[in-house]
C-alpha cells in the first residue's frame, strides 16, 4: 500500500480541504492505484538528470527593456469587489481571525 | 441544410454583402438554439456582446473598409478562458457566478481582428479530464455520436464547432485537452508551442503546461487563427519573444521532402485496431505526398503519463489554493476562518479536481517531494531530450492523436487511472513544450472520427500546419 487513510488526512487538511467518510476511503483507494503506476519511474535512473521546471529559457521570453516601475491609477477595485462574497469596500471581509 | 462556414468563407460573404454580420450571428444563435439542448456545449452565451461586434463589423462593411481577417466570424470561447462582463466558470460549482473584469489577451485579440464571441463552451471542471464527464454543469455528447463523449478537457468548444455551432472556437491543453477532442469529434484542433500564445486571462491549472489554441474547420482557419493569438504579451510574462511567422502564407509551401519520424512507441499496446488502420493510412498517404518515413525512438514515452500526472497535478494544487471564498466565487460559512475554508473547498470542488488537489499536494509534501515531484522534473527533462533528439533526425512527428475513439457516456469515469491513460500519445508533447495539432483521419465505419497527431520542434508551429494543411488537401479526412 502506498498511502494510508492517515496520509489523506494530512493531505486534506494541508489543502483545507473537507472530505466525506466516503471521499477519504474513495480516493485512498484511487490514490493508492495512481502512485502505484507513478512508480514505473523508478525504473529510470535519474541520478545524473537536471529536473525540468519549464521549459522556456530566460532569453526566450526576456523583453528587452523592463518598464519603468511608475505609480499609475488603478480603477479596477469596484469590479474586484463586485465578485466577492462578503464585501465590504475597500475591504474583503473574512470571519473574524483575532479574538480580542 | 445548413451552411459550412468557414473563416474566409466569411469574410468574403460579408464583402460581397451576402450576408450581413448580424444575420450571421442570428444563424447560429437559430442553431446553438435546436441543438445545444441536447449537446450542452456552451454554458453561457453572450448575445448582447455578439450583436454588438456585429454592428462594428456591419458598419465597417457599409463603410467600405478593409475588413479585419476575422471580420464577423462567430466564434466559442472555452469557459476557463476570462471574458470581461461574461460569465466564466471553468465548469465548476466555486466560480458558478463568477463574471471577469476583464478579458483574456486572446480573446481581445480575437475581437480586435472582427470575431463575434457567441458565448462560453463547457469543458471538465479547470480544464481536468478527457471526457467532459468533470464538468459541473453537465457532460458534452459528441456531435458525431450523442451517446458518446465529445472527449476533453475542451469538449464543449469541440463539439460546438464539429456540430456548426461557431466556425472556430478557443480551447486550452495542458496534456491533451486541445487535440483529443478534436480528434474525438472529428476538427483540426492545435496546440502552438510553450510560450506561443499568451495566457493573460486564461484561470490556471498547471502553469508549466497550460496553453491556449483553436480548434477549427479546416488547417487553414486553424493557421488563421493561430495568426492573430500568437506572440508577446507585457501582460505574461511567460510569452515568448520570438517573431510570428505568416502562417497563412507558410502552409501553401510544399511538404515534398520533409522528414517525418514515426516513433514506435506510439503503436503498442491499447490502440484500438480500426484506429491503427486508419493512422497507417494517413502515414502512407504523406508518403505518397513525398514524404521521407523514418522510424525513429522515443524511449521514455511509456513514462510521460506518470510523468504528467505528478506536475500538473502538483501545479494544480497550488494554483487551485486561490479558491478560498474570500475574494470570487462560491463561500461556504463557517464559524473560523479555516473552517470557511475547508468548507468552501470541500463543498466547491468536484470529485476529480479534489482528487488531483489531494494527489498534488502529497507529491509536494515533505519527505515525498525528492520522491515524486523531483523525480517527474528530471524525467521530464528526458521526454524533453527524446524530442530534441528526434527533431535532430527529422522535421516532424506523425503519431496516432488517440489511442481510441470516442467511448461511451460513463464508460470510464469510475476509474480515474484508465482516463488519464486515454492522453497517453498527447501528454509527452504537453512536457516537451512543442507545438502539436490534430487533424481529422478518417472515420470507423463512417461515423466515430480518428485524429493524426503532427508534432513540430519548438516554435516549428508552420511545419506543423503546412503537414496538417497538405494532408487535409490530399484528402486525409476522409481515409
Amino acid at each position: 500500500m502506498k498511502i494510508s487513510r492517515e496520509d489523506v488526512i494530512r493531505v486534506a487538511e494541508l489543502a483545507y480541504l473537507d472530505l466525506s467518510e466516503a471521499e477519504l476511503e474513495n480516493y485512498r483507494n484511487q490514490l493508492d492505484a495512481i502512485l502505484e503506476y507513478i512508480g514505473k519511474l523508478d525504473e529510470l535512473d535519474t541520478s545524473n538528470v537536471e529536473p525540468m521546471a519549464q521549459v522556456l529559457t530566460d532569453d526566450q521570453t526576456a523583453d528587452a527593456t523592463l518598464r519603468e516601475d511608475l505609480v499609475v491609477p488603478c480603477g479596477v477595485a469596484e469590479d474586484v469587489l463586485s465578485q466577492a462574497p462578503d464585501p465590504e469596500p475597500p475591504y474583503f471581509r473574512v470571519p473574524k481571525v483575532i479574538e480580542r | 441544410m445548413t451552411t459550412t462556414w468557414t473563416i474566409d468563407g466569411v469574410r468574403g460573404a460579408l464583402a460581397a454583402k451576402k450576408i450581413s454580420a448580424r444575420e450571421l450571428a442570428d444563424e447560429y444563435y437559430k442553431r446553438i438554439e435546436a441543438r445545444n439542448p441536447e449537446l450542452n456545449a456552451y454554458l453561457t452565451l453572450s448575445n448582447k456582446r455578439a450583436y454588438a461586434q456585429a454592428q462594428r463589423v456591419d458598419e465597417m462593411v457599409a463603410s467600405g473598409k478593409a475588413l479585419p481577417p476575422l471580420a464577423g466570424v462567430p466564434m466559442a470561447i472555452k469557459d476557463v478562458i476570462s471574458t470581461r462582463g461574461v460569465k466564466t466558470t471553468c465548469g465548476s460549482k466555486i466560480l458558478e457566478n463568477y463574471v471577469p473584469p476583464y478579458d483574456a489577451t486572446a480573446v481581445e485579440r480575437l475581437e480586435k481582428a472582427g470575431a463575434v464571441i457567441l458565448g462560453k463552451t463547457n469543458c471538465d471542471e479547470f480544464a481536468m479530464g478527457s471526457s467532459n464527464e468533470n464538468s459541473a454543469y453537465g457532460p458534452v455528447r459528441n456531435p458525431e455520436a450523442t451517446d458518446r463523449v465529445p472527449g476533453g478537457s475542451s469538449g464543449g468548444s469541440a463539439a460546438a464547432v464539429a456540430a456548426g455551432l461557431a466556425v472556430a472556437a478557443l480551447g486550452t491543453d495542458t496534456g491533451g485537452s486541445i487535440r483529443q477532442p478534436g480528434a474525438l469529434c472529428g476538427v483540426p484542433a492545435m496546440m502552438g508551442s510553450y510560450g506561443r500564445v499568451s495566457r493573460y486571462g486564461l484561470i490556471a491549472f498547471a502553469s508549466s503546461l497550460d496553453r491556449i489554441g483553436p480548434f477549427a474547420k479546416n488547417v487553414k482557419d486553424i493557421a488563421t487563427v493561430m495568426q492573430i493569438i500568437s506572440g508577446r504579451d507585457p501582460n505574461d510574462s511567460t510569452s515568448a519573444t520570438a517573431a510570428v511567422p505568416d502562417y497563412r502564407a507558410e502552409i501553401e509551401k510544399p511538404v515534398k521532402g520533409l522528414r517525418i519520424g514515426i516513433p514506435k512507441e506510439y503503436f503498442g499496446e491499447g490502440m484500438d485496431a480500426e484506429v491503427r488502420k486508419k493512422i497507417e493510412a494517413g502515414i502512407e498517404l504523406f508518403k505518397r505526398l513525398g514524404c521521407e518515413l523514418r522510424e525513429i525512438r522515443m524511449p521514455h514515452t511509456d513514462y510521460a503519463i506518470a510523468t504528467y500526472y505528478i506536475i500538473a497535478t502538483a501545479e494544480a494544487s497550488s494554483n487551485l489554493a486561490r479558491y478560498d471564498g474570500v475574494r470570487y466565487g462560491l463561500r461556504v460559512e463557517g464559524d473560523t476562518l479555516l473552517s470557511m475554508y475547508r468548507k468552501t473547498r470541500g463543498r466547491g470542488f468536484g470529485a476529480e479536481v479534489k482528487r488531483r488537489i489531494v494527489l498534488g499536494t502529497y507529491v509536494l509534501s515533505a519527505g515525498y517531494y525528492d520522491a515524486y515531484y523531483l523525480k517527474g522534473q528530471k524525467v521530464r527533462t528526458l521526454i524533453a531530450q527524446d524530442f530534441r533528439d528526434a527533431f535532430s533526425k527529422v522535421d516532424a512527428i506523425v503519431t496516432p492523436t488517440s489511442p481510441v475513439p470516442a467511448f461511451r457516456l460513463g464508460e470510464r469515469t469510475e476509474d480515474p487511472l484508465q482516463m488519464y491513460l486515454a492522453d497517453i500519445y498527447t501528454v509527452t508533447g504537453s512536457l516537451a513544450g512543442v507545438p502539436g495539432i490534430s487533424v481529422p483521419c478518417g472515420k470507423i465505419c463512417g461515423k466515430l472520427p480518428v485524429g493524426l497527431q503532427v508534432f513540430g520542434p519548438a516554435f516549428g508551429e508552420s511545419r506543423v500546419l503546412q503537414l496538417a494543411r497538405a494532408f487535409e488537401e490530399a484528402g486525409g479526412t476522409d481515409l
